[in-house]
C-alpha cells in the first residue's frame, strides 16, 4: 500500500513575512494519479507547486516525491519531475528545437537520444513543421504546447501543471487536456495540476483538493464532492421568473428547506435545497407572490456548485463575523490574470 | 562523484552561456546598440572637451592704435611680427585688421571673429619711457574654453616679446648678451609629453571608456540578465533541472564576459582606426587587463544580483552605482583635477585602477612591471568579492 504513494505532503507551509500563503497542508498523491488543486486566485496553488518542484523552500513541514525529501534531496527530486509553470518557460529568440535542446542538455540526455526525443515530442504536438521557427512567432496555443512538451523532455515520473490551459481558446484547451490525459495513460505519469476552472478539474482529475486561503477545505473524487451538494435528498434547481423581485429572493432564502439562493441574472435564480418537500415549498413561495414561473430545471451539481458551497460560504462567514482576512498583494480579484509573454 | 559534478557544472554553464550569447546575437537592435553606445560616448566626450591641438584658425581682429614715439612705432610692429611668425608655424590664428575697439566688439557679436587684440595708442611711447605697454585682449565670454586657451597662447607670445625687450634693456646695463636671458627670466618651463607624437583627448579617454564598458557589461548586464529571466519565468526552467545552482550564475557570467570583451574589442578597433588612438603598449597586456577587469567586477555584480528581485530595481541600483564610478574613476577627467576628498573617494573605487592601468599601458606603453600595484589591488578586490558572492548567491537562489 505505502509503495503506491508518489507524493506526500506533511503540514507543508509557506509564509511570506507574516502572511501565510500555504497553511499546514497534508495529502498524498498515488502513483499515476491525476490530482487537481482547485482554488480561486491567490488560494496558494502556485506556491504549493513551487515548493513541490523545489523552486521555493517551505517555511514549515515537509514533502517527499518518490520518497525523496524536497529540501534535503532536491536534486534527486529534480530528476523525477517536470514542471509546466504559469509563465512560459521558453526563449522567444530561440527556435523550437534550440529551446528543447537547451533544456534537454541540462538533464544530461545523450545527444542522439535527445534529438530523437525532441523529434517525437514535436511530432506529438504537431509542431514538427515549426521546429526551426523562433518561439516568439508562435501563437499562444503553440507556445503552450511547447511549454508542456518541454516539461516532458526528461520523461518525468511526476508532472506539475500550473494552470495548463490558461489563456487558451476552447479548441486549444481541449487539445491540451487530451494531451495531458494521454501522457497520464501512456506513461503512467503522476500529475498534479492546478486550475480555477471547475470543468477542467472535473474532466481531468481522479481526485480534487479544494483549496482556499492556503488550506485544503475538501478533498475527494469529483463524484463524492458533488454528493456534498446534491446528496440523496439535496437538489439544485434553476428557476426562470420574469418579474423576479428582491423580496421573493429573501423569502425563498428564509425557507427551511433552502440552503442558498444565487441570483444569476434578472430572471434566473439557482437554489440549493434539501428534503423531498423542497420542490413544493419553493413553488408555493413563488405562487404566493403572484409571480409566474417560466421554466424550472433540476440541475446536475457541478464542481462549481461544490466550490460555492464550500469556499463561497466560508468566505462569507468570515466577512460576517471577523475582521476581513488579510491578503497579500495577490488578493483575489485584484490580481491581473494574464500570461506573461 | 564530485569530479563528475564539477564536469557537469562546467558543461552546463557553457550551455547556458552559449544560449545567452545566441539570444544576444539574435537581438538585432541590442546588437546595434552594443556597438553604437561606446562610439557615441567616444564622439561625445571627445568633442565636448577639445584638446589644445584641436584649436586652430581662430579668427582674431587686430587693432593697432599705436601712434608711435618721436616717429618710431617699432614696439608695436615687432609685436605684430612675432604674432604673425608664431601664427605661421601653428595656424593658430587668422589675423584680420580692424580700426577700433567698438568695431572689434561688433565683429565678435556678429560672430565674424572669435577675439580681438588692441594695441594701445601709447604702446611704443610707454615702452620707450621704460613703462609697461598696454595690450588689450578682447574675448568672447560665451566661449570660455576658447577664450582661456587664446589668452594662454597670447600670454606666451607677449611674454616672449616682453622678455626680448627686457633683454635689450639689461644688455644696455652691460650684461653679457649670452647671459641676458638667464638674468631676465631665470626659469624656462617647457612642457613636453612623455610620448612622442600627437596626444589627443581620445587617447586619454579611450582606455577609460573601454574599462567602463567592460565593467558595465559584468555589473549591469548580469543582474539585468538574471532578473529578466526571473521575471519571464525561464529561470525556473533552469532551476527545476538537476543542475548546480552555480552553473546558472557561472554560465550567465561567462556570457556577459564574452559580450563585454567583444564590446571592448570593438571600441579598441574603432578608437584605433577612426579616432587616431595609438596603443603604445602590448595589446596582449591590454586584453589581460580587460579580463582582470571582468574578474574584479564579477563578484560585485553577483552580489548585487542576489539582492535585486526585479529588473527595475536592478537597473536603478546599477545606475546609482555606475554614475559616480564613471565620474570619479578618472574615465573622463584626470583624477588630479579633482578636489582632495574626491580623490580619496576615487582611490577606493576599483574602476580607478583599471582605468589607470589601462591608460598606462595604452598611452605610456608601460609594461607589466609598471602596473603591479594596480594588478595587486584588482586581483585582491576580485577575489574578496567572489568569495562573498558565491554563498550570498546560493542563499538567494533557494529562498
Ligand atoms: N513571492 C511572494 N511574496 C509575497 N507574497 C506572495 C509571493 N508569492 C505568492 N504570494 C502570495 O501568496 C498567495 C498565494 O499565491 P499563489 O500564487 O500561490 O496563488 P494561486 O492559487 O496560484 O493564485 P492564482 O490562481 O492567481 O495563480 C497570494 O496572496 C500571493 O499574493
Ligand atoms: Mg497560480
Amino acid at each position: 500500500m505505502e509503495n503506491d504513494v508518489m507524493i506526500e505532503l506533511k503540514n507543508l507551509t509557506k509564509k511570506f513575512n507574516d502572511f501565510t500563503a500555504v497553511d499546514h497542508i497534508s495529502f498524498d498523491v498515488k502513483k499515476s494519479e491525476v490530482f487537481g488543486l482547485l482554488g480561486p486566485n491567490g488560494a496558494g496553488k502556485t506556491t504549493i507547486i513551487r515548493m513541490l518542484s523545489t523552486l521555493t523552500r517551505p517555511t514549515e513541514g515537509t514533502a517527499t516525491i518518490g520518497g525523496y525529501d524536497i529540501v534535503k534531496q532536491d536534486n534527486k527530486v529534480r530528476q523525477l519531475i517536470g514542471l509546466v509553470s504559469e509563465k512560459m518557460i521558453m526563449y522567444d529568440r530561440l527556435t523550437a528545437k534550440e529551446n528543447l535542446r537547451f533544456f534537454g542538455k541540462l538533464y544530461n540526455i545523450p545527444k542522439n537520444t535527445l534529438n530523437e526525443r525532441i523529434g517525437e515530442l514535436l511530432e506529438l504536438v504537431q509542431l514538427t513543421k515549426w521546429k526551426d521557427s523562433k518561439v516568439g512567432t508562435f501563437s499562444t496555443g503553440m507556445r503552450q504546447r511547447m511549454n508542456v512538451v518541454r516539461a516532458l523532455l526528461n520523461m518525468p515520473k511526476v508532472l506539475f501543471l500550473d494552470e495548463p490551459t490558461l489563456g487558451l481558446d476552447p479548441q486549444s484547451t481541449v487539445e491540451v487536456r487530451e494531451f495531458i490525459k494521454k501522457i497520464n495513460k501512456e506513461n503512467k505519469t503522476t500529475i498534479i495540476l492546478t486550475t480555477h476552472m471547475m470543468n477542467e478539474a472535473d474532466r481531468l482529475c481522479d481526485r480534487i483538493g479544494i483549496i482556499d486561503n492556503g488550506q485544503i477545505t475538501a478533498l475527494d473524487t469529483s463524484t463524492n464532492l458533488k454528493k456534498l451538494v446534491s446528496g440523496d435528498d439535496a437538489t439544485v434547481l434553476k428557476l426562470e421568473i420574469p418579474n423576479l423581485t428582491k423580496k421573493m429572493v429573501t423569502k425563498m432564502e428564509s425557507l427551511d428547506c433552502v440552503k442558498s439562493v444565487a441570483q444569476e441574472n434578472a430572471s434566473h435564480i439557482k437554489i440549493h435545497a434539501t428534503g423531498d418537500k423542497a420542490f413544493d415549498a419553493i413553488i408555493d413561495a413563488v405562487r404566493a407572490e403572484n409571480a409566474k414561473i417560466n421554466s424550472i430545471e433540476k440541475l446536475q451539481p457541478t464542481l462549481e456548485d461544490v466550490f460555492l458551497h464550500i469556499t463561497g460560504r466560508e468566505v462569507r462567514d468570515k466577512a460576517d463575523t471577523k475582521i476581513p482576512v488579510k491578503h497579500g498583494p495577490g488578493h483575489r480579484g485584484f490580481r491581473q490574470r494574464r500570461r506573461v509573454r | 562523484m564530485s569530479r563528475m559534478g564539477a564536469k557537469n557544472m562546467i558543461s552546463h554553464s557553457f550551455r547556458i552561456a552559449w544560449k545567452d550569447l545566441l539570444e544576444v546575437f539574435r537581438n538585432r537592435m541590442g546588437l546595434v546598440l552594443l556597438i553604437l553606445m561606446p562610439i557615441f560616448m567616444m564622439v561625445m566626450v571627445g568633442y565636448i572637451y577639445p584638446s589644445d591641438n584641436s584649436l586652430s584658425n581662430v579668427t582674431v581682429a587686430l587693432v593697432n592704435e599705436d601712434v608711435g614715439y618721436g616717429g618710431y612705432t617699432n614696439a608695436s610692429s615687432t609685436l605684430i611680427a612675432i604674432l604673425e611668425n608664431a601664427n605661421n608655424s601653428t595656424d593658430l590664428m587668422t589675423l584680420t585688421t580692424a580700426s577700433s575697439f567698438d568695431e572689434v566688439r561688433e565683429m565678435i557679436q556678429r560672430g565674424d571673429v572669435d577675439a580681438g587684440i588692441i594695441i594701445s595708442s601709447d604702446f611704443t611711447s610707454s615702452i620707450m619711457n621704460g613703462q609697461q605697454g598696454t595690450i588689450t585682449l578682447v574675448t568672447d565670454q560665451s566661449n570660455l574654453q576658447m577664450s582661456s586657451m587664446l589668452q594662454a597662447v597670447l600670454q606666451e607670445v607677449f611674454d616672449q616679446l616682453g622678455t626680448g625687450l627686457a633683454q635689450q634693456n639689461v644688455q644696455s646695463l652691460g650684461v653679457d648678451p649670452s647671459n641676458s636671458l638667464a638674468v631676465v627670466q631665470p626659469y624656462n618651463v617647457q612642457t613636453e609629453g612623455a610620448i612622442e607624437g600627437d596626444f589627443s583627448y581620445f587617447d586619454f579617454v579611450a582606455p577609460g571608456i573601454i574599462a567602463m564598458t567592460v565593467m558595465m557589461s559584468v555589473m549591469t548586464g548580469l543582474p539585468v540578465a538574471i532578473s529578466e529571466e526571473r521575471e519571464s519565468g525561464t529561470l525556473d526552467g533552469m532551476m527545476v533541472a538537476p543542475i548546480s545552482r552555480l552553473s546558472v550564475i557561472l554560465g550567465k557570467t561567462l556570457a556577459q564576459i564574452g559580450r563585454g570583451l567583444l564590446q571592448g574589442l570593438i571600441i579598441i578597433v574603432i578608437a584605433v582606426s577612426f579616432f587616431g588612438v595609438t596603443i603604445h603598449g602590448s595589446i596582449l597586456l591590454v586584453f589581460a587587463l580587460l579580463l582582470l577587469c571582468v574578474f574584479s567586477f564579477v563578484g560585485l555584480g553577483i552580489v548585487l544580483t542576489s539582492f535585486t528581485k526585479d529588473q527595475e530595481t536592478a537597473t536603478m541600483l546599477m545606475t546609482t552605482i555606475m554614475f559616480p564610478m564613471m565620474f570619479l574613476s578618472g574615465v573622463f577627467f584626470p583624477i588630479e583635477q579633482m578636489p582632495w576628498f574626491m580623490q580619496t573617494l576615487s582611490n577606493v573605487l576599483p574602476l580607478t585602477y583599471v582605468t589607470g592601468a589601462l591608460r598606462k599601458v595604452m598611452v605610456l606603453g608601460a609594461d607589466i612591471s609598471m602596473i603591479t600595484t594596480e594588478l595587486a589591488i584588482l586581483i585582491g578586490f576580485g577575489t574578496v568579492m567572489i568569495a562573498i558572492a558565491v554563498p550570498v548567491f546560493k542563499r538567494a537562489m533557494t529562498s
